[in-house]
């Protein structure tokens, strides 16, 4: 049972949170200028990194911030929590 | 018996009394179920699980690989070992060859857990961990000190002397000092088993079983302890040397005979072989000599331990060094010990010590990595784990005097040095037949499996584990596992240094899944949400089925109805006359802010900036790939408010993404939310008599078509208390949704059913809702829908707007695959005989004129995602996902159905009302 | 706020069935609290938003993260950087809701109704602590979790919000269709106490 830390409310267990994939992929600012294939990458592919991976977690049982914090994905060890994200 | 006078810590004013295999024995409080028989001279015996070679008892505590009693009295419980079981009046035990058997019934004990957080854990209360743990009391360091024996002390004999006292002395002042400090928390009978990230330990406590009382108090519970660091003080576990023969009953670890003997009172064996390759054995054999029996030592090594040796000759204990067994004699039990120059020594008991390995177990768990130690022929606790201390024999410390310094540091208490020891002599195994030489005695595996697995091109100790499954039994190798490792060195001419030893997973010692599961069983299994309006289903008779985690009435049957009849009758209610429903499990969340209007046009499919102040519109949400993710209705409260409901299973989830959405996506965006789910109570009153009772009960509304349309809503007053009602309808009825603070739930429900008596008002549950909708071909997201349905596949386009620039799923919307005709379509089934229910998920094929299905692979059209008996159309129907559905109305299908083809008639997907006239009663 | 009459309408607390089952536990007395009217404020801690509030409801709102302070009836809970709990046992919840929404709405924020959107219990007793550490992974140990903290967490398998009184007097704060869980989860943690 990791902790996981809130920005907000510190230190957690895990179960209380609730993953939300990579951060930073942002929403396209002209979705219908994009090709097909343009679009489905951003649906469907993300980056699946050996080491530092910035991910969005939200504190789903406390505050319900969502946040960004990185994660080394050998260790899930996690790097630096980080400010809630903008 | 060979219960010694003046050796063993055993209540001996106190008797209990065990039975073992159907006869019944007497021991004392502080006896386990293996001393006791030890005590009556009654080796405990069981048959190999592959050569069916009779075995003894090796060990005396979790070490031992052999001994597996099966518990029947007070509950059964397999697989257990004979060392670990406390002896407890009533007890009823019997041998097992390898196999136990689970309870029939359920286990009515109870099991709990209690969380802890601390500075300091200290795992192990032998000398290191006792000096530790007080060290950091001292300190003023919050402590948890635990320990998996039944008392304090560990290895401690009692005869050894500490700070100039005998050592029991020191130990119950250590430990009164302990108890006497409010932030220490000390647990014995409580094992460490699972090391976790963060400084998370799982430890197991085994609070007693009582035969008369089982059940009644907690049976084990798991200590879930958060430390900032954590102190494995877990001592080592001795291995035997392997011989040929070396699995007879009454060869035993020198530590074990010894453990029994100042423990339990109880004399292994009056004629004893001693066999070591190290100094701790002398102290085993001197402790039997002195409690009256004749005791040999056959030193390894060239040269025997002056100091010991010494000692030896003075009580007349022989000592041969240079010496090593071989093997033994014997049938059920060993009759002499077989040296290496081919003498036999008659003997009764052969102690075997073939070294000492740490119990590094909690530091593997945590990925701390282990070295290889030449001089003790272990590994051990290798690179520092942040927050992890190894310290005392799991350090690979030995000697008293250094464990206490290695533990207390400064402040050390002090122990006289053992003088003229010598270190040990590294070997894993004496000359043999490599076929009888047991290296794991539990899974009958030898020198021989090894030589093969090496034959076989293995030579990773994890590859040789899993193909001799050396390690793998109850176990985990702990006496087996450094003997594989150094076999398989030397058979493949490799230094052991060079080995990685396999890694420790936890649990360290059996945990049974009931002491995980704690009091998560039964009802507490998962949380049970009700409305306020539970006790009056009950009441009411409803049968309930789980959404979720709530609790939703069903339908309530009447006397000698089933489900059909109960949810047919409730339906021709609702079409006739009058139904009431609870809705109160719909999601509810309150949007406020000036961007509300903006936040929900990009969240629904539809528009809803336009809706209007007091009007109600249904809309869809879907994901960024267009596929439908929740349904519901909107009301906008005021020009910046909105009251959005979700389906009853996904009001998490909607919660959730519209706060990512927000929070993460479109930060500019002043809109806030708030989950009032379990602030609101609906009532659903549905049915064209529905207007005569909500006129009734709010007698300042005016229900009247033309005052209150259809998707309309109005706040009114109750008795001082504010209601909402709401013109929403999920039958084709007219129909309310009566909306008011949860706390006076049941008072305006009452009200509603006492108006609606004069029309016959019944209560109807979620499954007759069902086919009210079905009946009108409005999906159920989630059972018609998989995710990978688009409101077009529903035949919802009219609820996907196209003025908007954008919406979350519109650009999927234009990818071809989106236009494909063939794309799956709910549409309605009509099963020709009008007598048969398709059952859900039934596939579904074009027509075969033949009447038998073609050849596989079969084509599949779709699947019945909803299936009912309609009491308005008096036959049954379907909804279905069919490939080109809307294009093959009229067409005649076929549905497999227990190998009959089933013809069906594919229709539009609303069957009740097509023209839409009930919905204004 | 006072003087309007109050409802007539009976009403029934969520964990009024389990009320004999909590009172027969001895370790630890759980008292079904009394309803109160509750806003949930979303408001910006920055700007003047706050104290505009605090004038209202009779008391400055927490500004520590998992703090509450008293309010003259009722307690004001931080829940989140920009989210309080607000509780008033005297003001009727339409009122309540309406008082602090206009407040706050001058600065940016709202505030709804949440008056039943939970309910809570009260735990007194010497081990209160330990009866919620058995099924809680929140440090509550005094030091860590003194009077003034509050937090919200998982209390076996549903979301609570905790509050500390005091050393021997905690408050349990959960969502009404979770209550019934929760109590039952309490009385069979309490079966050995
Ligand atoms: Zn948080």
């Amino acid at each position: 049972m990791q902790l996981i830390s809130c920005p907000w409310c510190g230190p957690r267990e895990e179960v209380e949170f609730s993953y939300g994939g990579q951060a930073a992929v942002a929403y396209p600012e002209h979705p219908a200028a994009l090709t097909d294939e343009q679009w489905a990458r951003f649906v469907f592919f993300r980056d699946n990194p050996k080491g530092p991976f910035a991910e969005r977690w939200v504190h789903a049982a406390g505050c319900r911030r969502w946040f960004t914090a990185v994660r080394d994905t050998r260790t899930h060890r996690f790097v630096s929590p980080s400010e809630v994200t903008s | 018996m060979s219960r010694v006078p003046g050796f063993g810590r055993i209540d001996r004013s106190r008797t209990v009394t065990i039975t073992v295999d159907g006869v019944p024995y007497t021991g004392h409080p502080g006896d386990t179920v293996a001393s006791v028989l030890l005590a009556h001279d009654v080796h405990p015996r069981t048959t190999s699980v592959k050569y069916g070679r009779p075995r003894g008892i090796t060990g005396a505590w979790t070490e031992d690989p052999t001994g597996l009693i099966q518990v029947e009295e007070p509950f059964p419980e397999p697989m257990l070992l004979a060392t670990t079981v406390e002896a407890t009046d009533g007890l009823v035990v019997r041998g097992v060859n390898g196999q136990g058997r689970l309870a029939e019934v359920a286990d009515t004990a109870r099991y709990d857990r209690r969380h802890h957080h601390c500075d300091v854990l200290v795992v192990g209360a032998g000398p290191a961990g006792l000096v530790a743990a007080r060290a950091a009391a001292r300190r003023g360091e919050s402590v948890v000190l635990v320990d998996d024996r039944a008392d304090p002390g560990g290895t401690l004999t009692g005869t050894e002397t500490i700070d100039g006292e005998p050592s029991p002395a020191f130990v119950a002042d250590v430990v009164a000092e302990l108890a006497d400090q409010p932030e220490v928390t000390h647990l014995q009978r409580t094992t460490a088993f699972g090391h976790y990230d963060d400084g998370f330990v799982l430890a197991l406590e085994r609070r007693g079983d009582s035969v008369d009382g089982y059940g009644l108090r907690t049976r084990q519970r798991v200590h879930r302890i958060r430390a900032s660091r954590v102190v494995v003080a877990a001592g080592a576990i001795e291995r035997p040397v392997v011989i040929e023969d070396g699995d007879r009953p009454g060869v035993v670890l020198a530590s074990a005979a010894r453990d029994l003997l100042h423990r339990h009172g109880v004399l292994v064996g009056r004629e004893v072989v001693v066999f070591t390759t190290n100094d701790s054995a002398y102290a085993a054999a001197l402790d039997l000599h002195e409690a009256g029996a004749g005791v040999r030592v056959l030193d390894a090594r060239d040269e025997a331990p002056r100091g010991w040796a010494r000692a030896c000759a003075e009580r007349g204990v022989a000592v041969t060094p240079a010496a090593t067994v071989r093997g033994t004699r014997g049938e059920e039990r060993i009759t002499a010990a077989v040296t290496g120059d081919g003498t036999e020594i008659p003997c009764d008991l052969l102690l075997l010590s073939g070294g000492w390995t740490p119990a590094a177990h909690l530091v593997s768990h945590v990925g701390g990595a282990l070295t290889y130690d030449e001089t003790l022929g272990a590994f051990v606790f290798g690179e520092p784990v942040a927050g992890v201390e190894v310290i005392g024999a799991a350090n690979g410390t030995l000697a008293l005097a250094d464990v206490l310094r290695e533990a207390g540091g400064a402040g050390a208490p002090h122990a006289p040095a053992e003088d003229d020891g010598a270190p040990p002599r590294v070997l894993w195994r004496t000359e043999g037949d490599p076929a009888r030489q047991f290296v794991d005695v539990a899974r009958d595996a030898t020198v021989a499996d090894i030589a093969r697995a090496v034959g076989a091109g293995l030579t990773h100790p994890e590859h040789v584990k899993r193909y001799t499954t050396i390690g793998t039994a109850h176990d985990q190798g702990r006496t087996s596992g450094m003997l594989a490792i150094g076999i398989l060195a030397e058979l493949t001419g490799r230094p052991v240094a060079a080995m990685r030893p396999t890694t420790f997973r936890p649990p360290f010692v059996p945990v049974a899944f009931a002491a995980l599961a704690g009091r998560e069983r039964g009802d507490l299994f998962d949380p049970v949400r009700t409305t306020p309006l539970h006790a009056w289903h009950v009441a009411a008779g409803a049968e309930f089925e789980d959404v979720g985690q709530w609790k939703r009435a069903r339908h309530y049957p009447r006397a000698g109805e089933d489900m059909t009849a109960a949810v047919l009758r409730e339906c021709a209610a609702v079409r006739t006359s009058v139904g009431i429903m609870d809705a109160s499990t719909l999601g509810t969340i309150d949007v406020r802010g000036p961007d509300a209007p903006v936040l929900l046009d990009r969240l629904y499919t539809n528009m809803m900036s336009s809706l209007k102040v007091g009007r109600v519109r249904y809309g869809v949400m879907c994901g960024n790939d267009g596929m439908v993710r929740d349904d519901g209705t909107v009301l906008r409260l005021a020009e910046n408010r909105y009251l959005v409901t979700t389906t009853t299973g996904n009001a998490a989830a909607v919660l959730d993404s519209m706060e990512e959405w927000l929070q993460t996506e479109w930060t500019d965006l002043r809109v806030r939310l708030t989950s009032v789910t379990d602030h609101w109570s609906i009532a659903a009153v549905a049915g064209p008599r529905s207007r005569d009772v909500i006129g009734a009960v709010f007698g300042d509304l005016d229900v009247s078509n033309d005052a209150f349309g259809f998707m309309t809503w109005q706040d009114t007053v109750l008795d001082g208390t504010p209601v909402r009602v709401a013109r929403i309808s999920f039958s084709g009825e007219l129909a309310f949704e009566v909306s008011v603070a949860s706390g006076y739930a049941s008072a305006v429900w009452a009200r509603l059913l006492a108006a609606g008596q004069a029309y016959g008002i019944t209560p109807y549950g979620t499954e007759t809702m069902h086919v009210l909708r079905a009946e009108k071909g409005y999906p159920i997201i989630g059972q018609d829908t998989d995710g990978t349905v688009s409101p077009h596949d529903l035949g919802m386009s009219w609820a996907v707007s196209a003025k908007k620039d954008d919406f979350v799923g519109k650009r999927s919307y234009t990818r071809p695959e989106n236009r494909n005709p063939l794309r799956k379509q709910l549409v309605s089934l009509l099963p020709t005989d009008a007598a048969t229910k398709l059952p859900e998920g039934s596939q579904i094929v074009g027509f075969c004129a033949d009447g038998r299905l073609p050849a596989p692979p079969v084509p599949m059209l779709g699947h019945v995602t909803s299936s009912y008996h309609s009491a308005e159309l008096a036959r049954p129907f379907a909804l279905a996902l069919v490939k080109g559905g809307r294009d093959r109305v009229g067409e005649v299908v076929h549905v497999p159905v227990e190998g009959e083809l089933v013809p069906a008639l594919i229709g539009s997907s609303v069957l009740v009302d097509p023209e839409g006239a009930r919905r204004d009663g | 706020m006072a003087d309007l009459p109050v409802p007539t309408l009976p009403w029934a607390h969520p964990l009024e069935s389990r009320r004999a089952r909590l009172e027969d536990v001895s370790a630890v007395r759980q008292e079904l609290s009394a309803p109160v009217a509750a806003v949930d404020l979303r408001l910006d801690p920055a700007g003047a938003g706050p104290a505009a509030v605090a004038a209202v409801v009779g008391g400055p709102l927490p500004e520590r993260p998992d703090t509450w302070t008293a309010l003259p009836a009722g307690l004001a809970l931080r829940l989140g950087p920009d989210e309080w709990l607000l509780t008033s046992s005297r003001a009727r919840p339409e009122d309540w809701e309406f008082g602090v929404d206009e407040a706050a709405l001058a600065h940016g924020g709202s505030a709804v109704d949440v008056s039943a959107q939970r309910t809570s219990l009260r735990l007194r007793g010497q081990r209160a602590r330990d009866l919620l550490a058995s099924c809680c992974a929140l440090d509550l140990r005094p030091a860590s979790f003194p009077r003034g903290r509050c937090a919200q967490t998982l209390l076996g398998q549903s979301a609570v919000l905790l509050v500390a009184h005091d050393t021997d007097d905690l408050q349990l704060f959960v969502r009404t269709s979770f209550a019934g869980y929760v109590a039952d989860l309490l009385v069979d943690a309490a079966h050995d106490f």
